[in-house]
């Protein structure tokens, strides 16, 4: 059997996770290809919606990267970042998805050597959990996906 | 010119939206004079199959509010699909599933439990479920099937017009059909209210910086009249619901609920409204964080209240 390789969203924000990812790669670290990365000018860009909306389409896990608290660009952007993804991890056990499927870590422009980590790390946790359970809804059952012209 | 026809309709739903179509007072006299009610079960008494005889496309207008739940509210959905020019979803559960989308929590098995089985003043040691086909000595009953999953008027047939509101405001209700009476008819699609911004733009309170270290449920406390409810700690959907409403709740110390739906360009209204509660949650300290959030109790059920089933996710996965 074909070992089950998740997909991995990561949000980098420009101005130190996206430069650390890079110098991973300058730096010849490796890590796992399951993760897809997505720029974003800042943590606190991501709303939540775009979280919920990665997993309805079926990403298995969504790590959300940011400066390290007093290090925003934006001063208080991930500040406000730390708080939306505590709730919401909380409300998506209320809706049957595990909450450890979303992660929230600091990884500054230096640490290329811990983006790898935090990858290679969050990659096993997402395949010890399995695929995405919406995944097999969303394919089996197209109508259950939102019309999204509305 | 000759009248409109107009048909009512309700599915699973509490039978407010039909009161509230009442609610435009003397103006139902106008409503007389311009449209005809050719099909309306709350009101009048008509069957199902006087609907089905008449042609496709002969009501003018069809005003759907309730739910999805069960084969019934489905069947009928279709056929006034088939029947009317004009379809629209009346009132927040024929638009977001409303309070009957909570049920998209929980699956048809754990509703039955609770409903015919748990609840205290239930005597049905049998164990006697409710069965959509049964043999009796004067033949086979039927009655509809309950699905697993509610779903909204959109996700069940085409729907040209959406009326936010549980139950939709009279002001709501009469823009509404004064559109249809005049026959000044918005873009296919379009959520009929008199703002696209949100609540806090009607709002008369005073509103400054957002800090809040702890959050009360409305009976907690007493809340200044004057001042944001959302600065005092209530959880007030205001800033991620559409206003249209002119904000009654919280001109009556009662937080908005979000019942009017997400305001323009926003799909998923929790998840909306969570951006803009965790923002105002004034403390940097992981455990304190932790802390204030574990106050909101019940979050998936307040953050979806009224849009459960129009959400992303749609429903709770049941393991």
């Amino acid at each position: 059997m074909v070992e089950f390789e998740p997909k991995i969203l990561a949000f980098c924000c420009n101005w130190c996770s996206y430069r650390g990812a890079d110098l991973a790669g300058i730096s010849r670290i490796k890590y796992p290809p399951n993760v897809r990365i997505i720029r974003v000018m800042c943590s606190g860009r991501v709303e939540p919606e775009f979280v919920v909306k990665a997993l309805s389409s079926g990403a298995d896990g969504v790590l959300v990267l940011g400066c390290h608290i007093g290090d925003c660009h934006y001063i208080y952007g991930n500040h406000r970042t730390a708080k939306r993804m505590a709730i919401l991890q909380r409300l998506l056990g209320y809706l049957g998805i595990e909450p450890s499927r979303l992660r929230l870590e600091w990884v500054s422009a230096a640490e290329g050597s811990r983006f790898s980590k935090i990858v290679t790390e969050f990659t096993s946790e997402i395949k010890r959990l399995g695929p995405n359970p919406l995944k097999n809804i969303t394919l089996q059952n197209p109508t259950i996906l939102r019309d999204e012209k509305r | 010119m000759a009248k409109l026809k107009l048909a009512l309709y309700w599915a699973a739903s509490c039978g407010g939206c039909d009161i509230a179509t009442l609610a435009i007072g003397e103006k139902i006299l106008k409503l007389a004079e311009a449209a005809d009610i050719v099909f309306w079960p709350v009101a009048m008494d008509f069957k199902y199959s006087d609907v089905e005889k008449i042609p496709d496309k002969s009501i003018d207008a069809c005003l759907f509010n309730g739910a999805i739940q069960n084969s019934e509210g489905e069947h009928i959905a279709q056929l006034l699909r088939a029947k009317s020019k004009i379809l629209i979803a009346y009132g927040s559960c024929s638009y977001e599933g409303c309070i009957p989308g909570l049920a998209n929590f929980f699956n048809r098995q754990m509703i039955f439990d609770r409903v015919y089985i748990e609840t205290q003043s239930t005597d049905n040691p049998e164990k006697v479920y409710p069965q959509s086909k049964v043999l009796v000595p004067e033949g086979e009953l039927e009655i509809p099937d309950f699905y697993d999953t509610v779903k909204t008027l959109a996700q069940t047939v085409d729907v040209d017009y959406f009326v936010p509101g549980c139950p939709p405001e009279e002001k709501t209700t009469w823009l509404a059909l004064e559109t249809l009476i005049e026959g000044k008819l918005p873009p296919k699609g379009a959520v009929i209210s008199h703002s696209v911004k949100a609540v806090c733009d009607e709002c008369p309170r005073i509103k400054k910086e957002k800090k809040v270290k702890k959050f009360y449920r409305p009976y907690e406390i007493i809340p200044d009249p004057e001042i944001c409810l959302l600065e005092q700690g209530l959880l007030c959907y205001g800033p991620a619901t559409r206003g249209g409403c002119g904000a009654p709740c919280p001109q009556a110390n009662m937080p908005c609920t979000g019942c009017y739906g997400p305001v323009e360009g926003v799909v998923d209204q929790g998840a909306h409204f969570l951006t803009a509660l965790a923002s105002v949650i004034d403390s940097d300290d992981p455990t304190e964080i932790q802390r204030i959030i574990n106050d909101i109790v019940d979050p998936a059920g307040t953050f979806y209240r009224y849009s459960l089933p129009d959400s992303l996710l749609r429903r709770a996965r049941i393991k």
